[in-house]
């Protein structure tokens, strides 16, 4: 594979990541559990959006075919969506989707903390700005896991339903085929070993603060990287490219 | 359902040229660590500053102003209590 297309292939999977993400989140709009909270998510989307938005620019300057943020974002079919699973998942009770972004955020923190050393200058800088901001997103969800998990007996009792049901999601995270490997050989992606370790020491160690339990249930559900999604994502999508394929060229 | 409340914090926040904090509202949050966040979250969403502080609102005491009189008019008439009749030369910068 050659290393430009390895290295829009792999943009384009961190795009869809923070597209989708931020799409799940901007549904808590107005639903919040309590203002604070509402207004937490929305910030939280919004950062997501707006990393989305730098990433598939660049992608679509990668591919050189002429297309930009907004044609990636919103004109693709749901097989070529590169997202991982965990991402699209429905966003449940305000438990369900902190976890979802506990496991995302501290992924995601890992991993920009290795993207800045990248001597891809775009990039880097796009991970840099990221990386403040994931930060305080980490901060948040590991809060709120600690506090749901050691909370009530009925929080505990949620919130372990929602790690039971998206912990099968989280192998994904670590979905690595020859995008990653041609970049990290031409040492364009700094190497991702250890990543998963430090993300389970890291996982676990807030889990067990929350006084939660690891599912023994090995399966791990996997696709989304090469475009094969739950029935969610099709769902999702009619809502995210209504108003673009409703009127083709809207603009703002 | 429970109706409880999480407690009431105020929210103080010091902007980047400023050297005190100031009160810009409420929030609600179970405890000092979210009550930060949520400050963060809901205060300085416009870069209004560079530093939180957040205290329970339980823990503020406040004047009542119906003593406003008693407690801040008989100041008023009282010339001698400010520093007004002393020359300051020139030469003492920042007086």
């Amino acid at each position: 594979m050659n290393i430009q297309e390895a290295l829009f292939q792999y943009v384009l999977r961190l795009g869809d990541d923070s597209l989708i993400l931020g799409h799940r989140l901007s549904e808590w709009c107005g639903h919040g559990p309590v203002l604070e909270e509402d207004i937490a998510t929305i910030n939280i989307s919004l950062d997501l959006i707006g990393q989305a938005t730098n990433l598939l620019e660049y992608a679509g300057k990668l591919e050189g075919k002429g297309r930009d943020e907004d044609a990636i974002a919103f004109l693709r079919l749901e097989h070529e969506y590169t997202n991982i699973l965990l991402v699209e998942q429905t966003n449940g009770d305000f438990g369900k989707t902190m976890m979802r972004q506990f496991f995302f955020d501290s992924y995601r923190k890992l991993l920009f903390d290795r993207l800045v050393k990248s001597p891809d200058v775009q990039l880097a800088a796009i991970a840099d700005k990221a990386l403040k901001e994931t930060k305080y997103h980490l901060k948040h969800s590991s809060e709120w896991i600690i506090r749901l998990g050691d909370g009530t007996e009925e929080s505990h009792r949620r919130i372990q339903d929602s790690l039971d049901a998206l912990y099968k999601y989280s192998n994904e995270l670590f979905f690595t085929d020859e995008v990653e490997a041609t970049l990290v050989e031409n040492g364009i992606l700094p190497s991702l070993d250890g990543l998963e370790d430090e993300w389970n020491t890291y996982v676990q160690a807030i889990l067990k603060e929350a006084t939660l339990t690891i599912p023994t249930n090995n399966w791990k559900q996997s696709g989304g990287r090469l475009g094969k999604h739950t029935e969610h994502l099709g769902m999702l999508l009619t809502e995210l490219q209504y108003m673009q394929r409703a009127y083709p060229n809207m603009k703002w | 359902m429970s109706n409880q409340e999480w407690p009431l914090w105020e929210v103080f926040i010091r902007s980047k040229q400023g050297l005190n904090h100031k009160h810009v509202g409420s929030i609600r949050a179970s405890d000092e660590v979210l009550a930060i966040e949520n400050a963060r979250d809901v205060y300085t969403r416009r870069s209004e500053g560079v530093s939180i502080w957040v205290v329970e609102s339980k823990h503020v005491f406040a004047s009542e102003p119906n003593d406003a009189d008693s407690l801040f008019e008989p100041a008023d008439s009282k010339v001698y209590r400010h520093p007004t009749f002393y020359d300051v030369p020139d030469e003492v910068s920042h007086m």
